[in-house]
């Protein structure tokens, strides 16, 4: 009995504090790699840009959010981001167009290198990070409101009885509904309409989809759009979560550049995978087990130092070693990359 | 005479804006502007011999700045024997430990090539040693990091002059790409960029938080100088004469001996806060010059063109017996090491080493807004561009807030707007850097100084 | 291996996707002869030379050459053996001279090291005078003497093609697979191509092996003559009895509706 409980305790604190907490991150991750990969699919580059316009979009929802706030606007028990969501995806889906028309157009016209596009790319982060940076400022700015949690630690320990609490916040929630929601649509509209083979079509093979009469304009507009959606939503999912600063979001574009990597560039499904691959990888490796092992192992064996395979301070390192360990075995990534 | 016309107009023009902030604002900014610009010159020519000779995206400039930086405190900090009593021993150890590890995984790899549980092998020795290298290397860090951590709680250094660290900078960075670039090297251009973006980090997380070997984020300050100090000089009754000489004038036209002794003081701060700096832009122009020379020798040589080849069609050149993989692999370790000299000239000309000032944006994307800018694959370009793009970046500030304050005078001082802006300020450099860059690679698309192709008549 | 081959291909293929470029293909190529290889468009002879040359990794299959397995070896490691090859299209140094992309040949040339590039340019200068000789000679043979100072780039398409079979003239090869060298060079230039090529053969022992579509040029020069079709090996004889061989004509003019055939 005694034994069962010491069990029991050491798997809701596993689910506590690396479970749950990499379903959430890697739901983020996630929507970012598929951003990501449908702009290396379909735009064919690399667009070092992604972080920055992920802080774009989420800006738009946090001033937004403050003005509805000052209005007394909301939803409720949930955050008033979500109410803020359209505007602000909207608003990101126009700076994307507007972006695309006066930089990337030419080169995709041009025919560049790819090579040159991600540089250019580079420049667009630039220019995109300013604008952040002077409209809303480079600070760490929560913008969370409504209930906090759903279940409570006490509440939990209360219910069971046990001595670990497994607290779920509202935002680690609302990151898996949305995702669930959002993905689910996507991959139903890349699969299921014609609009969304049309653009599998020309990720595949542009010639060919221009022979068939897919119009390419129309691919790359959709492209767009969707890339808005994804960005905003998953930029505000993990301001949500943690916080809005702007920094933190273009560091977040390498763990979202191994995860499309990973999954496969140009794969939205691996990409979506590779963003909880990365989000595993880098919680369960950084994470301290002392406490795990001392409610498992007997008294005379538990462990004194953390147990912790890597500290926090390396994260990258994981993002970079599975990313180095992928490219050298499985050059195309996991889940074979380079088709949607 | 006429092709060199586009460079010395291009160098004129830089030289005469460094010259108009040493009228305008002082003499003391322009010569840190030009310092400055130097040491960013020889990054873009370590980041332009990678892009320009072999097509090459290294992402990772930051990672051997600082490990460029971390050479100069290793070298030249003298070191405390307290520390080293403590856990010299341990790291030592480690170190050791490190080195076999490496050793016994390429044995693996050589002799166990076609074994089935190979990759096995190689995992456990991994696993095994990094948890031995752990509890050896642990206590000597605790140790280590416990000597006095408001002053030292690091090893030190070597106690060798500043100089010989600029030549040990490039060397670590050049292992550093020796490593990086047999892993990343057969990537294609996108993934070998975003592979060095992350190595980089993986550098500069460790300088941040490995204490005991640079003192992470507590950083390391008063390093040790090349060129005379500032306090030294105004003690010197040379160099106050020579001051005295040089204002004549100006110090004749007081009549009040207080008066004049004030002024001369005055004078004398000012002109060995200049002299300093001066002597600090004859060594780094040195440098330039050299790298510069250096580089020109040997694009126009049998390697040049090997290397120019190459470049060119890899497909020939490989079916000419020239092994791409390897000279790719000697690029990227020049390279890098030209960004860690540089970067080692950096933290002496600071005189302080800052982990946490090591930041992509700054050390690795506008180093290559600069090889952009210039003008890929060619040394003169590349030189131009790191003096436009850095005078650019510690300028655009300044003319920010002019422009600014030029668009709002109507506006009322309290102003919400004009208040923002002028806070925002700092921030537009990144919008100016960010617009030349696509304004460049669009209508410029060979930068402001394109290759020129040399055709040698013989 | 006998002594007499010098390549031997073995059960060689490629595909690309579904599509076998190279099917099952083997060949023998003896040692110092002159042989041809003729097939329709698409018919995967250059994918061969690719998988032979290592520019390309095979599917499956082996390459011997000179008693050695170079299956799937790099090409530089090749041209030391003394495997040459030119391309279709041709690959020039566009940024480089003519001059330069002859001298640029020769490996173990001292200044292609770094260092001693920069320290000892005296003998650096040595080796590159007797280059230049050598370069010019090569040159002179074909004609384009008074391009010799000009950048590859801006040859014309035929030019650039006899530049390529230049470069394999800077060294002592053994084989050479030349692949269309005297598509796009005109009728007088071609001549002089031929010779130049029983010249090597005869004076130098280079073994060829030549992709070709002109097949009075085949004729001339190539004893046997391969014919390849859907990726293998269709028939091997002479040029005479290719021309009369019931299954290559049709090979050539069942497959394609147009009369591209070049057997005039
Ligand atoms: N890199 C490649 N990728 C895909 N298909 C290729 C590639 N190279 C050649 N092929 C295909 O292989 C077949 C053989 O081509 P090739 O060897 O060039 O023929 P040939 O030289 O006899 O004209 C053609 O159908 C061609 O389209
Ligand atoms: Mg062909």
């Amino acid at each position: 009995m005694e034994d069962n409980l010491e069990l029991l305790n050491a798997v809701i604190l596993l689910l506590n504090y690396t479970v749950i907490p990499a379903i959430t991150y890697g739901s983020q991750l996630a929507l970012g790699a598929i951003f990501v990969t449908l702009i290396y699919g379909v735009l064919r580059f690399a667009n070092f840009a992604t972080g920055d316009m992920m802080s774009f979009g989420t800006m738009f929802a946090v001033l937004l959010t403050y003005y509805f706030q000052s209005a007394g606007v909301g939803l409720g028990f949930l955050p008033t981001a979500l109410l803020t969501l359209p505007l602000a995806i909207l608003a990101m889906i126009l700076y994307m167009l507007f972006i695309d028309k006066f930089v990337f157009k030419y080169y995709r016209i041009s025919k560049s290198a790819p090579v040159q596009l991600a540089m250019v790319s580079v420049g667009v982060m630039f220019v995109t990070q300013a604008i952040i940076r002077i409209i809303i400022g480079p600070f760490d700015r929560r913008f969370m409101d409504g209930e906090k949690f759903i279940l409570k630690a006490s509440e939990f320990k209360e219910m069971t009885g046990l001595s670990e609490g497994l607290t779920i916040k509202s935002t680690q929630a609302i990151t898996l509904v949305v995702t669930i929601i959002l993905v689910s649509t996507l991959f139903w509209f890349l699969n299921k309409t014609k609009t969304g083979t049309s653009m599998r079509a020309y990720s595949d093979n542009e010639d060919l989809a221009l022979l068939s009469g897919i119009d390419p304009k129309k691919v790359v507009m959709i492209t767009w759009i969707i890339a808005g959606f994804l960005a905003t939503v998953g930029g505000v999912l993990y301001g949500l979560d943690k916080s809005y600063k702007p920094f933190v979001y273009f560091n977040n574009m390498l763990p979202i550049f191994a995860a499309a990597i990973v999954g496969g560039i140009g794969n939205p499904y691996g990409a979506f995978l590779g963003g909880y691959v990365i989000a595993f990888a880098e919680i369960l490796v950084t994470y301290a087990y002392k406490k795990f092992f001392i409610y498992l192992l007997p008294e005379f064996l538990e462990p004194d130092s953390l147990v912790q395979l890597l500290s926090t301070d390396y994260k990258f390192a994981v993002s970079f070693s599975i990313l180095v360990i992928v490219l050298l075995f499985r050059p195309s990534g996991i889940f074979e990359g380079k088709k949607i | 005479m006429r092709k060199y016309f586009n460079i010395i107009a291009a160098y004129s023009i830089m030289l005469f804006l460094i010259i108009m902030v040493g009228i305008f604002q002082s003499w003391s900014i322009a010569l840190s502007i030009l310092n400055y610009c130097l040491i960013s010159a020889v990054m873009t020519m370590g980041a332009n011999i990678q892009w320009g000779y072999a097509g090459l995206i290294n992402f990772g400039i930051m990672g051997y700045t600082a490990l460029g930086g971390l050479a100069v405190v290793l070298v030249s900090v003298t070191p405390v024997p307290e520390a080293w009593s403590a856990g010299g021993l341990n790291i030592i150890g480690s170190l050791i430990l490190i080195i076999s590890l490496v050793l016994i995984v390429r044995l693996i790899l050589k002799k166990y090539k076609n074994h089935k549980y190979k990759n096995y092998f190689i995992t456990f020795s991994i696993i095994f040693g990094v948890i031995l290298i752990r509890f050896v290397a642990f206590p000597g860090i605790e140790a280590i990091e416990a000597v006095n951590p408001a002053k030292t709680g690091f090893l030190g250094g070597l106690g060798m002059p500043v100089l010989f660290s600029w030549i040990i900078g490039a060397i670590f960075a050049a292992g550093l790409a020796f490593i990086v670039g047999k892993i990343a090297l057969g990537l294609r251009a996108d993934y070998l960029a975003i592979a060095t973006l992350l190595i980089a980090e993986i550098v500069v997380s460790i300088i941040k938080h490995e204490d005991w070997l640079a003192r992470g984020v507590k950083n390391v300050i008063g390093l040790k100088r090349p060129v005379p100090y500032e306090i030294d000089l105004q003690t010197s009754p040379w160099f106050i004469n020579l001051v005295e000489k040089l204002h004549q004038g100006k110090l004749n036209l007081l009549s009040s001996v207080s008066d004049k002794k004030d002024m001369l003081n005055q004078l004398v701060i000012d002109a060995s806060s200049v002299y300093v700096k001066l002597c600090m832009t004859g060594l780094f122009l040195s440098v330039v010059i050299i790298l510069l020379i250096l580089t020109q020798k040997a694009l126009y040589s049998p390697w040049g063109r090997k290397m120019r080849a190459i470049r060119d069609n890899e497909e020939a050149a490989g079916a000419m017996g020239k092994n791409v993989v390897k000279e790719h692999l000697l690029i990227f370790i020049l390279g890098s090491a030209i960004v860690g000299l540089a970067g080692a000239m950096m933290v002496t000309n600071d005189g302080l080493f800052t982990p946490g000032s090591y930041r992509p944006m700054r050390y690795t994307f506008v180093i290559w807004v600069m090889v952009i800018v210039g003008g890929t694959g060619n040394n003169f370009g590349a030189i131009l561009g790191g003096f436009v793009v850095w005078f650019l970046w510690v300028e655009a500030g300044p003319i920010a807030l002019y422009l600014i304050n030029f668009f709002t005078t109507h506006l009322d001082e309290t102003n919400a707007l004009k208040v923002h802006l002028i806070e925002s300020a700092p921030y537009f450099r990144f919008l100016m850097i960010g617009v030349g860059l696509l304004v460049i690679m669009r209508y410029r698309p060979k930068g402001l100084i394109p290759e020129k192709i040399n055709v040698k008549k013989i | 291996m006998s002594e007499t081959e010098i390549l031997h291909v073995e059960n060689v293929s490629k595909y690309f996707g579904g599509l076998a470029a190279v099917n099952n293909c083997s060949l023998k190529i003896k040692k110092g002869s002159i042989t041809g290889i003729i097939g329709p468009n698409g018919s995967g002879k250059t994918t061969l030379f690719n998988l032979i040359a290592g520019n390309l990794k095979s599917s499956k299959g082996s390459v011997v050459f000179n008693n050695e397995n170079i299956t799937n070896m790099p090409s530089y490691q090749l041209f030391s053996k003394g495997l040459l090859r030119t391309f279709q299209i041709a690959h020039e140094f566009s940024n480089l001279t003519v001059l330069e992309n002859l001298m640029m040949v020769p490996s173990n040339q001292s200044g292609e090291n770094l260092i001693t590039a920069l320290i000892n340019p005296k003998l650096v200068e040595r080796e590159e005078d007797q280059l230049k000789e050598k370069a010019l000679q090569v040159i002179e043979f074909l004609n384009l003497k008074h391009l010799s100072n000009e950048l590859a780039g801006n040859l014309s398409g035929g030019q650039k093609k006899l530049l390529e079979l230049g470069r394999t003239m800077m060294v002592d090869a053994k084989l050479v697979l030349l692949d269309e060298v005297g598509a796009g060079v005109n009728r007088t230039l071609l001549k002089d191509l031929g010779t130049a090529i029983l010249r090597l053969n005869k004076e130098k022992g280079y073994t060829f092996c030549m992709i070709e579509h002109d097949i009075d040029f085949i004729s001339r020069m190539c004893d046997p003559v391969i014919v390849m079709s859907e990726g293998s090996v269709l028939f091997e004889g002479t040029s005479d009895e290719v021309k009369k061989n019931d299954k290559v004509i049709d090979s050539y003019l069942g497959r394609s509706n147009q009369k591209t055939m070049d057997i005039q």
